[in-house]
C-alpha cells in the first residue's frame, strides 16, 4: 500500500483533463495571453531590430525570452489553478478520504501543468513561425534543458503558492498571480543579470530561470552552450522543487491538525 | 468467540486550545452493525467522523478500524471505507458520468462501467449520468454523493447527514437503499443524523453526544425505554438539554 500509483495518478489526471475538456473557453484562454505576449514582442523586435545592432545578431532574443517566460508563468500557474478548482468545487477532503496519496496529488498537478503549458505556449511557438519567422526550436538541444528547468521552478514556485493558499485561505489566490511577476525583474529575461544593481544581483543568481536566460542569451549571441548554467539551474531546482513538495506535503498535515480540510473552498 | 468491532475509539480527544471539541470518546462498533452518533450542534458528530476518516488528527487517543490503527495505517483501510456528506462536493463542472468515473479509478474498482450502470440503476441517476454534476438538485446530488461512496462497495460506511435537504420520498428510497446494501454486503454504517425517524428505522445502536462526550448510548428502544419517552426525538431533546434518564421535564 506504501507505493506511489500510477493508476490513481492516472485517474486524477483524467480528472483534470475531464475540466479543460468540459470548457473550450479554457482551453482558448490557455493559448490566449502566450499568443498575445508573443505578437507583442515580436512587433516590438520588428522595431528595435532596426535601431539594435544587439538585436540584429539575435532577432529572437526577445521572442525566446518572452517564449520561455511563459513557460515558467504557465506551468506556475498550470499547478496552482488546478489546484484551487479543488478548494472552489470542495472536493480536497473527498480525495483525501480516497486511497489518494498526497504524494500522487502532487504528481497529478504537475502532470496536468506540463499538459497546460504544452498546450498553451506550444500554440504560441508554432504561430511565431509563420507570423515572424521565428523558430523557438532553433535554439537546439539546449532549448530541452531550458524547457525542463523552467517547468520545475514553475512547479516549485505553484506548490508553495499552492500551500500558502491552502494555509490561509482562497483569500490568498490572488498570489498564485503575483508571485511570479515579483520574481520577474530578477530573472534577466529580457537583460543580462548584470544589468541588475550590484546588491540584486546574488538575489538573481539564486533563481534558476536567471541561469536559463542568461544560458539562452550565450546560446543566441555568443553560439555557446554553457552546461554550467543549466547544472547551476538543476542543482537549485531540485533544492526548490523539494521544498515545495515538503512545504505542500506539510500543510496538508497541519490542515488535517487544525481541521481545515472539511472547510475548505468555503 | 466474539468478534472484534471494526470501528474502536479509545479516550479519543480533539482539542482545539481550550476548545474540547471531542472529549474522551470511547466506543466500539462491530461488523455489520448501523450506529447513529447524534447530539446537537457542535456536539463533536463531526469531528468524530472526520478523525475516523483521517481528515482530522487526533490530540490524544487510539482509534482502530477494522484492526487498523489509525491515522498511522490509514492507507490501509481507506480503501475499504467510503464517505458521503452534502458539506462536502463533488467538482461542479464534471458530468456525473465522469465524477464517478474518476473515483472508481481511485478506488481501484474493476469493471467501472458496469458498477455504474449498477448504482445508475440502484439510486435512479442513470437518467442525468452526463449532467454536469452543478446543474443537478440538491436531492439529486445527495443520491450520486451516496453513489459515490458506494462505489467500492465500502466495508464500512461513513455518512453525514445522509438524508438532508431530500424530500420525504426521495429520503426514504435513500432509506431502503441504504438498508438494503448493509444487507446484502453486511457493511457497517456509522451516521450523523438529525433525523430521529431514520435513525429508529435503520439503526441498532445509538451514540448520544453532547459538548464533546458521550452521554448515553445504546439501542433507540432501549434509550425510549431508559427515557421514558414516546419516541428518540424525545429522548434526543432530553439529552440535548441536558436531562438525565428518570427527570420530568418541565
Amino acid at each position: 500500500m506504501s507505493a506511489i500509483s500510477l493508476h490513481r495518478i492516472g485517474a486524477l489526471a483524467l480528472r483534470y483533463l475531464y475540466l479543460l475538456r468540459s470548457s473550450r473557453v479554457r482551453i482558448i484562454e490557455l493559448a490566449y495571453w502566450p499568443t498575445v505576449q508573443m505578437i507583442l514582442w515580436g512587433f516590438i523586435t520588428q522595431y528595435l531590430s532596426s535601431h539594435s545592432d544587439v538585436l540584429n545578431q539575435a532577432v529572437g532574443l526577445l521572442l525566446s525570452g518572452v517564449l520561455l517566460w511563459d513557460v515558467l508563468f504557465r506551468s506556475q500557474l498550470g499547478l496552482s489553478v488546478v489546484f484551487f478548482e479543488e478548494l472552489h468545487a470542495r472536493n480536497l477532503a473527498q480525495l483525501l478520504i480516497s486511497p489518494l496519496r498526497p504524494i500522487e496529488l502532487i504528481i497529478a498537478l504537475i502532470s496536468i501543468s506540463l499538459v497546460r503549458t504544452l498546450l498553451g505556449v506550444g500554440i504560441a511557438v508554432l504561430l511565431a513561425v509563420p507570423f515572424y519567422g521565428f523558430n523557438l526550436f532553433s535554439l537546439g538541444l539546449p532549448l530541452a534543458g531550458f524547457f525542463v528547468n523552467l517547468l520545475m521552478m514553475g512547479w516549485a514556485i505553484g506548490l508553495l503558492v499552492s500551500a500558502l493558499v491552502l494555509r490561509y485561505g482562497m483569500g490568498a489566490e490572488s498570489i498564485a498571480w503575483a508571485a511570479i511577476f515579483a520574481l520577474a525583474p530578477l530573472c534577466g529575461i529580457y537583460y543580462p543579470v548584470a544589468t541588475l544593481p550590484g546588491w540584486l544581483q546574488p538575489l538573481s543568481w539564486l533563481l534558476p530561470a536567471s541561469y536559463v536566460f542568461e544560458g539562452m542569451r550565450a546560446v543566441l549571441l555568443d553560439h555557446v552552450f554553457r552546461l554550467d548554467y543549466l547544472i547551476y539551474s538543476l542543482l537549485l531546482n531540485t533544492v526548490y522543487l523539494g521544498l515545495g513538495v515538503s512545504v505542500f506535503l506539510a500543510t496538508i498535515h497541519n490542515a488535517r491538525e487544525r481541521g481545515s480540510l472539511l472547510q475548505s473552498g468555503e | 468467540m466474539t468478534e472484534s468491532p471494526v470501528i474502536q475509539t479509545e479516550n479519543l480527544n480533539k482539542h482545539y486550545g481550550p476548545v474540547r471539541a471531542v472529549d474522551g470518546i470511547s466506543i466500539s462498533i462491530a461488523r455489520s452493525a448501523t450506529c447513529a452518533l447524534l447530539g446537537g450542534n457542535g456536539a463533536g458528530k463531526t469531528t468524530t467522523i472526520a478523525m475516523l476518516l483521517g481528515l482530522l488528527l487526533p490530540t490524544s487517543g487510539r482509534i482502530q478500524i477494522l484492526g487498523e490503527e489509525v491515522p498511522r495505517q490509514i492507507r490501509r483501510v481507506l480503501p475499504r471505507m467510503n464517505f458521503s456528506s452534502p458539506y462536502v462536493d463533488l467538482p461542479q463542472r464534471l458530468t456525473v458520468a465522469e465524477n464517478l468515473t474518476v473515483y472508481a479509478r481511485l478506488y481501484g474498482v474493476r469493471r467501472i462501467q458496469e458498477r455504474l450502470a449498477i448504482l445508475g440503476r440502484d439510486l435512479d441517476i442513470d437518467a442525468f449520468f452526463l449532467r454536469p454534476y452543478g446543474s443537478l438538485s440538491a436531492g439529486q446530488k445527495t443520491r450520486v454523493a451516496l453513489a459515490k461512496a458506494l462505489l467500492n462497495e465500502p466495508e464500512i460506511l461513513l455518512l453525514d447527514e445522509p438524508t438532508a435537504s431530500l424530500d420525504p420520498d426521495t429520503a426514504d428510497r435513500m432509506r431502503s437503499i441504504l438498508t438494503d446494501y448493509q444487507r446484502h454486503s453486511g457493511a457497517t454504517l456509522l451516521l450523523a443524523s438529525h433525523n430521529m425517524s431514520e435513525v429508529e428505522r435503520l439503526c441498532d445502536q445509538v451514540i448520544m453526544l453532547r459538548a464533546g462526550q458521550i452521554v448515553a448510548t445504546g439501542a433507540p428502544r432501549e434509550l425510549i425505554h431508559r427515557y421514558g419517552r414516546k419516541d428518540m426525538e424525545e429522548v434526543f431533546l432530553d439529552i440535548a438539554r441536558g436531562i438525565q434518564s428518570g427527570e420530568v421535564l418541565e
